[in-house]
């Protein structure tokens, strides 16, 4: 079955894949879990996002639509990246999830790929 | 010194499970009286504190969980149906609570229950301790990694099946108890988790309900004092918890057994852990949870100032190799094997298990990078490293991870 691994940062972890002294660890704390993932042969999509406020938002309010600079929703954590696996059960994507270098990752079941 | 509080929730829990087991057994029904009695046992909770714990607690729940079912309460989720059966049911416990004999406790009956071979042994350890502790849901849905929502399905599903097969409360027989204790020894070793740590820094997981596995342990070893396996297992689990406060440094940091300062190990559990494997040993039957726990008893013999006797640890891992040839047992003996003849011992160990049973299983790579690292067999380190590393669940040993292979060279990523 698929899961979606919704993995969500603080503005501090945001702010640390820029910061030179902290980029290396960083990036390493993704590296070795995204070979962890992969040599498990679990993978089905992955995609690394740029931070929020690079983000464009459109919202339709009252059949008016409206641009915006950032994401959609204003909370403290924000989408960082997700994953895609294939596993067989929800316990084994939150195993999945644990193993992930944020501190706060979604795990949702995807629905079945439309026709 | 003693922690009035935790003494306070120890008598709730004790008192909450010999009546959960005294109703189910007479009823053959372990859910009918629980929402009525959790409510009364988080009253209890809340007052014992500044009330002091009653003389008869047992009579004290009772009776808040009684006056909710003649209340009829409509938060209360009782069946109404089972109400009146119920409550002649409170009556008896209530004689029983009052007749001035100590209450009967019948929990070891709950424990064999919840381990029953008709229920899903992944459910064993989660039924144990909701029905014995009344640990809630969604406590014991975080310790097991599992949505609690999934995990009170699961709970009620298991106690529909009591209800409906009319699974047995009885004690097995003397032929029959040591293939029914397994499971209870198991169940009660998957609440405290992996208490394995070494060198390598494998995954200690499970936190958060190490003191009740050690409660449901000391339990099972009150009420057996006979057989030798339960005065293992709780060896084994206080010789772990012996060594809580020194697995981490002031900073928050993991620090592995071989560098633990056994000054900060708690000497009183150590001593009662090898008391309860002497007492184990009587019985004369050697079992995994002895061999486990003569295990870290020998790493405890550290406290007097000895060397760790590696050979005689990988003998004992031997003899575990041929009871419980588990995942977990191979690889620990390889790290014994490893560090009492050298790297390239231990990693011919670990090559034989087969790679498909290891893929994600983290501690067979932190022990494999480690004594390739030793054996100078870098590259290989490395990419060991790179899988323990992204495998980890607990940040502290993957920072500690990170660290060791570092010391690899930079180019490590």
């Amino acid at each position: 079955m698929h899961y979606t691994l919704l993995f969500y940062e603080s503005p501090e972890e945001f702010a640390r894949r820029t910061d030179p002294e902290q980029r290396e660890a960083y990036l390493a704390g993704w590296t070795h879990y995204v070979r962890a993932l992969r040599e498990a042969g679990i993978v089905v999509a992955s995609a690394g996002l740029y931070p929020p406020e690079t983000a464009a938002s459109l919202k339709r309010v009252k059949g008016e639509t409206l641009v915006q600079d950032g994401p959609i929703t204003s909370a403290k954590e924000q989408l960082g990246g997700l994953f895609v696996i294939d596993v067989p059960d929800q316990d084994t994507a939150l195993e999945w999830a644990s193993r992930g270098p944020t501190d706060a990752v979604e795990v949702r079941q995807n629905l079945p790929p439309t026709k | 010194m003693i922690d009035v509080h935790r003494a306070i929730e120890q008598a709730a829990r004790d008192s909450y499970g010999r009546l959960i087991a005294f109703l189910a057994v007479r009823r053959g029904d372990v859910a009918a009286f629980e929402d009525a009695l959790s409510d009364a046992f988080v009253s209890a909770l809340e007052t014992w504190p500044l009330t002091g714990v009653p003389n008869k607690p047992e009579a004290w729940l009772l009776t808040a969980a009684r006056r909710r079912l003649i209340d009829g309460d409509r938060r209360a989720r009782v069946r109404a149906d089972a109400a009146p059966a119920l409550l002649a049911l409170a009556e008896e416990a209530q004689q029983a609570v009052s007749s001035g004999f100590e209450f009967p406790d019948e929990r070891l009956q709950m424990l064999f229950l919840c381990a029953h071979p008709s229920i899903d042994p992944a459910i064993h350890t989660p039924l144990m301790l909701q029905t014995v502790l009344g640990i809630d849901a969604a406590r014991i849905a975080s310790a097991f990694l599992v949505k609690p929502s999934a995990m009170g399905q699961r709970l009620s599903r298991a106690k529909a099946k009591i209800r409906g097969e009319r699974l047995t409360f009885e004690m097995p027989g003397a032929d029959e108890l040591p293939q029914r204790l397994d499971p209870v020894l198991e169940a009660i070793y998957a609440a405290y988790g992996s208490g394995w740590d070494d060198a390598a820094g494998a995954d200690p997981r499970r936190n958060g309900l190490t003191e009740e596995a050690i409660c449901l342990a000391r339990l099972l070893a009150r009420s057996l004092p006979e057989e030798p396996e339960p005065h293992g297992l709780l060896a084994l689990l206080l010789h772990c918890e012996a060594r809580r406060a020194a697995r981490r440094d002031r900073s928050g940091e993991y620090v592995p057994l071989s560098e633990q300062d056994p000054a900060l190990w708690s000497r009183p559990l150590i001593e009662e852990a090898e008391q309860h494997l002497r007492l184990a040993a009587q019985a004369g039957r050697i079992g995994r949870f002895q061999l486990e726990a003569a295990i870290q008893s020998a790493h405890a013999q550290r406290i007097q100032g000895f060397d760790t006797e590696w050979e005689a640890i990988a003998l004992l891992y031997e003899g575990l190799v041929h009871l419980a040839p588990t995942i977990g047992t191979l690889v620990g003996r390889a790290a014994a094997v490893a560090e009492a003849r050298g790297p390239e011992a231990g990693l011919a160990l670990l090559e034989e298990i087969p790679t498909d049973s290891v893929k994600s299983y983290q501690p067979y790579w932190a022990v494999a990078a480690h004594f390739q690292s030793l054996a100078n067999r870098l590259e290989e380190a490395r990419e060991a490293y790179g899988l323990a590393i992204g495998l980890c669940a607990d940040p502290a040993v993957k920072k500690f991870l990170i660290r060791q292979s570092r010391q690899l060279g930079e180019d490590w990523f």
